[in-house]
């Protein structure tokens, strides 16, 4: 089949090669744990511990706020030792529950679970709920609310965003290279749900080994589908993948229901199948830890709360002064200032660069190249938007559908003059959505 | 760790364009062009080259020193600017002539409307329309030991046929570069070949330019009129060279597409119909002040949006008002 694209986008240069033949290896937190209880779109979630109260690994420790909300689990068994503000990856501080691991990792007994085949939707829904699974692509969304649309039977894809277009970024690759029948299997609990629906596993050309495993794993799986699709950021990105596995466009005022489907990322559906099938919480993730600063580039699967100066050192420490540490990959992530911060449900990454390209870049004037037009995969006018966010232009922003932009940072990778384009137009969106909330 | 790392917006990592990289291409596009011209017309060109070059290279540094901002020479812009000048003018223009579009074009054009990427119209182009009004006899003055007769635009507006032969290797009068069709095709294909223009903006306006000579040339289709028409005058220095300046063309895909269209259509009033021989460099500055026009009604709608209904809604309101 033809592999299918969408207009725009960019070819950075991708990293891989750093990681993607590392096993996954699993990581004993040594530290202590943070668990912050804001790690998804939503409420946050409220404590049901207090200081000194002791727990067990997978044990509830904060239940979901509201409808869209995610509970937490402790990752470790330990003793609560604070419920304070921490530091996250954004550089925000939220209120984190603090667990002092007593090393021993004692597991709490989960019930008998019945086969998922005689299970009912609303129980399959119920259990992804009470596991406390998120998008765990970046956004962070929960994912049984994402299972829930309004109607059900509307929906005809299921994708499985196996694209994984930032640069550098290896875990979701490991993840379908390791364990490909636990991604098919979670597919196949999301199918369940959804009697019209069509299961895709969207993977970027340049992984043709995970695409020949995949294919061969789901060759008896009629409702499963293979699609590789040509390698170019953000393929990943939601209305893109679903743009290209289906040709249906939606915009920032959709939901991916509206055109019919569901996308969950490969950890995402892994996570939905431990929960159904095995009714474990969302404990873990994969995280690349990578970049040329990093003596030894792995991929490990991490205990959510775990510090990540402890990963660093776990992958061989820094061979090269950093000059940046990103958490997440190059093109999205978040840069951050010291590694004392946790990892949470949305990590992915943590990269870690000698050299930053953009503090030895000074932006000039545009030159009007239209080079960020070209690459914006949201056919928006990057360079006018950014200076009608630098002026403050409320009226032309909008009307030139600046809320459109999914902030991928293809125009200020591209552009030659350097400019921010966009950090101005992110600015912008943030104070524009922050109006429209109010 | 003490130490606090570099923080920043994503994205993290920047491609390895610039804008010196793009302004250093378009010189080398530009030196096949220069080079034939020296070779053509001798010395004169290579010293009118130099003088223009270093004229618009200087006026933007004096003027930055001047004004006390940070001196943006090293971007290559003036030196592209110059280049493209001299590249208009006649080899016999004297020396001062030269320094004066140089200042103009710099001065006048880019650096009183706030400096690169600011100016609403082509510099070099600006400044050879000035030189034209108002040095009409020295800028038109073709007559060189090595050329006497008129140029190939000239000969057919009085009706004769120039050689097509002639016209392609460059062994005709004219400005310094536009004479060789050769070397402007060889550096456009270094501009096409590098990403540094497309066929967006050239390929309207020769197309829309083509199709207005065969309706209304008085030639009908007509091979001979038509390549005289290509490649005898300013046209493909124009249309690689200048209509793509990426600061005075329009930024939409579809907005390039229909400027370059307007400039083949008044490039051909111009030339078909004016008492003057030449027309491109007026209709590119011409197009240059439409872009705000053409890009405000050719922005191209974001994914997934769709189309505003109110066109369907006012068209249904007239035909409620017809009824």
């Amino acid at each position: 089949m033809a592999s299918s694209t969408f207009l725009g986008g960019v070819h950075p240069y991708d990293g891989k090669d750093l990681s993607k033949d590392k096993p996954i290896k699993d990581v004993l937190p040594k530290g202590d744990l943070v668990y912050p209880l804001s790690q998804h779109i939503g409420a946050p979630a409220k404590p049901v511990v207090q200081k000194g109260d002791h727990v067990l690994t997978g044990q509830l420790i904060a239940e979901a706020g509201g409808f869209v909300s995610a509970p937490i689990y402790a990752s470790v068994s330990g003793t609560v030792k604070a419920i304070e503000p921490r530091r996250i990856v954004t550089g925000d501080s939220v209120n984190s529950i603090i667990i002092e691991n007593d090393g021993l990792y004692e597991e709490v007994e989960y019930p008998q679970r019945k086969p998922v085949e005689e299970m009912t939707k609303e129980e399959i829904i119920e259990s992804v709920r009470t596991a406390g699974v998120v998008g765990m692509g970046g956004a962070g969304f929960p994912t049984a609310v994402k299972l829930s649309p309004k109607e059900p039977d509307k929906i005809d894809y299921i994708i499985a965003n196996c694209a994984e277009c930032e640069p550098y970024l290896t875990s979701d690759y490991r993840r379908m290279m390791e364990n490909p029948e636990l991604l098919i299997d979670g597919l196949k609990v999301m199918l369940q749900l959804f009697d019209h629906a069509q299961g895709i596993l969207a993977v970027e050309e340049n992984k043709p080994d995970a695409i020949k495993l995949l294919k061969e794993k789901t060759k008896d799986e009629p409702r499963i589908e293979v699609r590789p699709l040509k390698t170019k950021y953000p393929q990943g990105a939601e209305r893109m993948i679903i743009y290209a596995c289906t040709g249906r466009k939606i915009n920032s005022k959709m939901l991916p229901a509206d055109a019919g489907c569901i996308v969950d990322n490969v950890d995402t559906i892994v996570a939905i199948n431990d929960a159904v099938r095995n009714g474990r919480p969302l404990m873990y993730r994969i995280v690349t830890v990578t970049g040329d600063a990093i003596k030894d580039p792995r991929n490990f699967r991490v205990r959510i709360g775990t510090n990540y100066h402890e990963l660093i050192e776990e992958a061989g420490g820094f061979i090269k002064d950093p000059e940046k540490i990103i958490s997440g990959g190059p093109m999205m992530g978040f840069g951050i200032f010291d590694t004392n911060v946790p990892t949470t449900k949305t990590a992915s990454a943590l990269l870690c660069l000698s050299r930053d390209d953009v503090s030895r870049m000074a932006p000039s004037a545009c030159i009007n190249c239209g080079q960020c037009v070209e690459a914006c995969p949201e056919q928006l006018v990057p360079s006018h938007l950014a200076t009608y966010s630098e002026h403050y232009n409320e009226e032309a922003f909008l009307k030139n559908n600046g809320l459109e932009c999914v902030e991928c940072g293809c125009c200020s990778f591209v552009c030659p003059a350097k400019r921010p384009l966009t950090q101005y137009i992110k600015s912008m969106r943030k104070i524009q959505l922050g109006k429209k909330k109010k | 760790m003490s130490e606090l790392m570099n923080v920043s917006s994503n994205p993290h990592i920047r491609s390895k364009s610039t804008t010196s990289n793009i302004m250093l291409l378009v010189v080398i596009a530009l030196l096949p062009t220069a080079g034939f011209g020296i070779y053509n017309f001798g010395t004169d060109a290579l010293l009118l080259i130099l003088v223009t070059v270093a004229s618009t290279v200087l006026t933007e540094f004096i003027y930055e020193k001047c004004m006390k901002m940070p001196v943006t020479i090293g971007d290559f812009s003036a030196v592209v600017t110059g280049l493209l000048l001299a590249l208009n003018l006649p080899s016999t223009a004297p020396w001062w002539m030269a320094v004066l579009g140089g200042v103009f074009a710099i001065l006048v054009v880019k650096m009183l409307f706030g400096g690169l990427g600011q100016n609403f119209m082509n510099p070099a182009l600006g400044a050879r329309c000035f030189l034209v009004i108002s040095f009409p006899a020295l800028m038109t003055n073709f007559q060189t030991d090595a050329y006497t007769g008129a140029t190939p635009l000239a000969l057919l507006k009085s009706g004769g046929s120039p050689v097509l032969l002639d016209m392609i290797i460059g062994r005709t009068g004219g400005t310094i570069g536009e004479t060789s069709l050769l070397a402007i095709v060889l550096g456009a294909c270094i501009l096409i070949l590098f990403g540094v223009i497309d066929l967006k903006v050239p390929g309207s306006y020769i197309v829309s330019f083509v199709i207005f000579l065969i309706l209304f040339g008085g030639h009908g289709f007509d091979p001979a009129f038509i390549s005289a028409h290509l490649a005898g005058g300013g046209l493909m220095l124009g249309a690689f060279f200048m209509a793509t300046d990426y600061v005075t063309r329009p930024i939409t895909p579809k907005g390039q597409i229909v400027y370059g269209i307007f400039l083949g259509i008044m490039t051909g009033i111009f030339r078909l119909f004016s008492s003057g021989a030449e027309g491109v460099s007026y209709a590119i500055i011409l197009g240059n002040l439409l872009v705000p026009l053409i890009e405000k009604y050719t922005m191209p709608r974001a994914f997934g949006v769709p189309k505003p209904v109110k066109e369907k809604k006012s068209k249904e309101k007239e035909g409620e008002a017809k009824s």
